[in-house]
């Protein structure tokens, strides 16, 4: 046994004598001492600090920056945020100003943001450990911390954890809100916003309760089998359904639909002429809303409404003649404005739309007659995918909490994720993934296939990650609360006009309402009644690069009394009175002392018309006849301040005095419009004719 | 000690590692069945993006023979500093003898020199040197405040969405990328005549001072952006100590 006489006389030499196992002994535990220091000396932190020496070593800055470099652990410690940050220990330049030519990290400096690092730290940005003191524990995800860095592409998610309303800086993350809301996920995610309430879609799914009276049972089974066949931008999504399947629910939806009186309609009159139809289209500024497919493939138009690319073979023409004549009978809080349109006029526009049809879309669809077994399928298919959650359709609940809810998706734990064989293990990886094809996680999930650009997946991950524990949590007095919604509704006849006109998806007024056209809320202020009637009767240009416009609602006179009494009287701004400044005697001196402040001083020429030969500025509205359009008031104040009248408006504050605002507006006021009706307003421009009136 | 020789041991295990994968990318890659002579860019060049993000428009080069026509089947690779990712970083030129690809930008801030390489038929390198701008976190907030203030006047190019003022105006504004012009301006320069107007520095006053509008970190945020975007590029005066 030579093995077991090698250890024991192994175990003899070490241990034999006690003087030498007491010597052994000490050894042992002096080694074991030295570990712990050992560890501490070549830490990488230490390595890190010493080449951040050695590098700042013969530069012209370095007396300075070996004055600010303090060696050792840093720390930033924000107990009301719960940040415990070290990444300074590593991160030495990051907050000289001074190593802007340094790119190498670890030592780099940080560029310009928002925050000061003292006041936020890194973690509450880039996440990560902020309290691991090495490279591996601080970035990445360990056995003890599921969280790493946050790749730099999604960084705006984490200023969605305060910042709880839309934040001009972070574009991507205002997108990915947007996103949310509008492609419809919210019908189907829960999300509860950290200050109460949950996330509300902003985009408007039709009711199907009544859909037999608007389309046909082919178009349903077409548009629910590719929902983008039909229009390139439609917001529904593909549920990949069998061809069985989308008969069946075709065949429950045109059976279950019930019609509602004066849904359907029809006009004696001729029909219209296709250029005529063009041009009613052009002239009521359908585009504004609506977007048409041109020949080259791009979608143009607006996306308020429906796309009409291939509308002549979706719509039945006695729904579409009833719909074009008042859209609020079949849906009442439709976001279509009610134009006043004459018999002939529907006529004209509704043969317009009709002959946008495409003979390929329902070419191969042949239905045989639905039998009921098939009807039973398509309620329970309904129900299964959970239409209801979006579309109201009669005799099916909406159902509560129909997928996963989403408030804290942003913390999500990765080991309770179940990843894709050939995918990064990360929480941004796993929700871009799900995002950009729901059904290769399983083929019997129900998330449908969205059609979403790269960008848009990208933001959308942005604002999901946002999403996160710290967002719940954070006290309420250091988050950047969110502006309330306003539910502001005009009273009176007035407002159910404005109703009726659907005012609000264009103009902002009291804070609600969309923003293609100017906010109203000041609008009594800013305007004379004479020139808001006219505009009213026909609205013309004031701005001739705007391609979105005021369309014209054929409106009665007592509709436009109404309305006109209405805006004058309630619509005023609480700062000023709009008969306070007087400027109807300003003296000629007066007026073309502004002249020359306008022309030469402000050069206000190079953005406004006034002279319609000479001036060709083209971003603000042409003042050729301001003078009857605007208040004196309005036009003092706007000078004054544009910025507080409306803000974000491209004029820029100049700073006028009291006098040269005064001199500026008499000159402006003296613009004056031709006495002649509208129908001459073009010629009336010159200059001559309303110089004379100003002093009348 | 202990930590070293595991040092040493991880940097051999790695080369090796590397050293493996690289055989196995050259094995699997695509073997071109053309050479052109000459490669070029078609588009996709000097964009201007946001940093971690991809590019809006991808990167095409094409290859082309003596008479400049395209060839096809030509391999062309694709390589950019750390941080950039291209998808994909290397393939074959289609029948119009084009290579496209799709282009991340890095988490920095700046200009990206990429290189775009094929080989002729004698296997010479042929390289082509293109660059991508990363615009960070103030560079884009000054790109946002030009498109609301002043991109009207002084980009010359017309939107269906955004008509240009830039004709109507009788003294031409120019162009934030006219880097001839606007590097020889100071940052204080600059400053003064976007606070103060373009009489501040004896130029037109159809240039409005925003002095009043803008505050000091959005003119400094504007600074950044114009400098960033100047063609050719902007190199701030003073000692430059870590070139690499």
């Amino acid at each position: 046994m030579p093995s077991s006489a090698n250890k024991s006389s192994l175990w003899q030499i070490l241990f034999g004598h006690p003087i030498r196992a007491f010597g052994v002994v000490s050894l042992v535990f002096l080694v074991s001492l030295a570990i712990a220091p050992a560890k501490n000396y070549f830490s990488e932190w230490r390595h890190y600090q010493s080449q951040y020496l050695s590098l700042i070593q013969g530069r012209g800055d370095a007396v300075t920056l070996r004055r600010h470099f303090q060696g050792g652990i840093q720390q930033t410690w924000l107990p009301e945020l719960g940040v415990v940050d070290r990444c300074a220990t590593c991160h030495v330049g990051q907050t000289e100003a001074t190593l802007t030519d340094l790119s190498l990290q670890p030592f780099r400096r940080h560029p310009v943001m928002a925050h000061k690092v003292d006041q936020f730290g890194c973690v509450m940005c880039h996440r990560g450990q902020g309290a691991a003191t090495t490279v591996e524990e601080a970035h990445s995800s360990t056995l003890a911390w599921e969280q790493p860095i946050l790749p730099a592409r999604y960084t705006e998610s984490s200023c969605g954890q305060c910042h709880r309303a839309a934040l001009a800086e972070a574009p991507q993350l205002n997108l990915g809100r947007n996103l949310l809301a509008r492609e419809g996920c919210v019908h189907c995610h829960t999300v509860k916003l950290p200050g109460g309430g949950t996330m509300k879609a902003t985009d408007d799914p039709p009711s199907l309760s009544h859909i037999a009276d608007k389309t046909t049972r082919e178009w349903i089974y077409a548009w629910l089998k590719d929902p983008q066949a039909y229009a390139a931008s439609a917001t529904m999504p593909n549920f990949k359904l069998k061809d069985d399947d989308a008969r069946d629910i075709s065949a429950f939806l045109v059976a279950n639909s019930t019609p509602i009186a004066g849904d359907t309609a029809t006009v004696n009159a001729k029909p219209g002429d296709a250029t005529a139809g063009a041009s009613l289209y052009g002239e009521s500024f359908c585009s504004s809303c609506h977007a048409v497919q041109n020949a080259a493939g791009d979608v143009v138009g607006g996306d308020l409404g429906p796309e009409l690319t291939r509308v002549g073979s979706k719509v039945k023409p006695e729904w579409l003649t009833a719909w074009l004549r008042n859209p609020r009978v079949y849906d009442p809080p439709t976001a279509m404005p009610h134009y006043r349109f004459r018999d002939q006029q529907i006529s004209t526009l509704g043969t317009f739309l009709l002959a946008k049809a495409d003979s390929d879309l329902l070419a191969n669809v042949h239905l045989d007659p639905a039998t009921p077994e098939q009807i039973t399928h398509g309620k329970t298919l309904v129900q299964e995918y959970g239409c209801a959650a979006c579309h109201e359709i009669s005799g099916i609940k909406r159902p509560e909490n129909f997928a996963p809810e989403l408030t804290r998706i942003g913390s999500k734990p990765i080991t309770q994720l179940i990843f894709l064989a050939v995918m990064q293990h990360t929480l941004p990886d796993y929700i871009e993934a799900k995002i950009r094809q729901p059904r290769s996680f399983g083929s019997s999930l129900k998330m449908p296939q969205y059609t979403l650009t790269a960008q848009q997946i990208g933001a959308l991950t942005t604002a999901l990650l946002s999403l996160t524990d710290r967002a719940q949590t954070i006290p309420p007095a250091l988050a950047v609360s969110s502006t309330l919604d306003s539910t502001y509704q005009p009273a009176g006849n007035a407002g159910q006009l404005m109703s009726d006109l659907a005012c609000f998806s264009c103009h902002r007024i009291n804070g609600r309402g969309g923003d293609m056209a100017p906010d109203l809320s000041w609008e009594g202020t800013s305007v004379q009644r004479p020139w808001l009637v006219e505009f009213l009767k026909n609205p013309n240009t004031l701005r001739p690069a705007l391609i979105r416009r005021m369309p014209k609602f054929n409106l009665a006179d007592g509709e436009i009394n109404l309305l006109t009494d209405y805006i004058m009287t309630v619509y005023q701004i609480p700062t000023f009175d709009r008969d306070s400044i007087a400027i109807g005697s300003a003296s000629p001196v007066l007026v073309e002392q502004g002249k020359q402040l306008f022309y030469s001083k402000y050069a206000c020429q190079s953005c406004h018309i006034v002279d319609s030969k000479a001036d060709k500025g083209y971003v603000g509205p042409t003042l050729t006849q301001v003078g009857s359009r605007l208040t004196s008031a309005w036009v003092y104040h706007w000078l004054k301040d544009p910025q507080s009248l409306r803000p974000g408006t491209v004029e820029p504050n100049r700073n006028m005095s009291d006098d040269t605002a005064r001199a500026l507006t008499a000159f402006l006021m003296s613009q004056k419009a031709a006495r002649k009706p509208a129908g001459k307003a073009a010629r009336g421009r010159s200059e001559k004719a309303p110089r004379l009136e100003a002093r009348r | 000690m202990m930590r070293r020789l595991m040092l040493v041991g991880s940097i051999v295990a790695c080369v090796a590692l590397c050293g493996c994968a690289r055989k196995n990318t050259s094995a699997a890659g695509p073997v071109p069945t053309a050479f052109g002579t000459a490669l070029v860019e078609s588009s996709g060049g000097k964009q201007i993006g946001t940093v971690g993000t991809t590019l809006p428009q991808p990167v095409v080069v094409q290859v082309n023979d003596d008479q400049g026509n395209g060839v096809a089947g030509a391999l062309v690779e694709v390589s950019g500093p750390k941080g950039v990712s291209f998808d994909p970083p290397s393939g074959l030129t289609d029948s119009s003898g084009q290579f496209t690809t799709n282009l991340m930008l890095g988490s920095m801030a700046g200009r990206y020199q990429l290189l775009a390489s094929t080989r002729t038929k004698a296997q010479k390198k042929l390289d082509l040197k293109l660059e991508e701008i990363a615009l960070g976190y103030q560079e884009r907030l000054g790109a946002q405040l030009d498109e609301t203030y002043c991109s009207r006047c002084h980009n010359p190019e017309s939107t269906p969405e955004r008509v240009s003022n830039f004709d109507n105006l009788e003294v031409k504004p120019h162009s934030f990328t006219e880097g001839d012009t606007l590097n020889k301006i100071s940052d204080a320069d600059l400053v003064a005549i976007i606070s103060h107007g373009g009489p501040a520095l004896n130029k037109s006053p159809l240039m409005p001072p925003y002095g009043y509008t803008l505050s000091k970190t959005e003119i400094e945020a504007l600074l950044a952006y114009i400098r960033m975007v100047s063609d050719p590029p902007y190199h701030p005066a003073g000692t430059y100590y870590a070139q690499k």
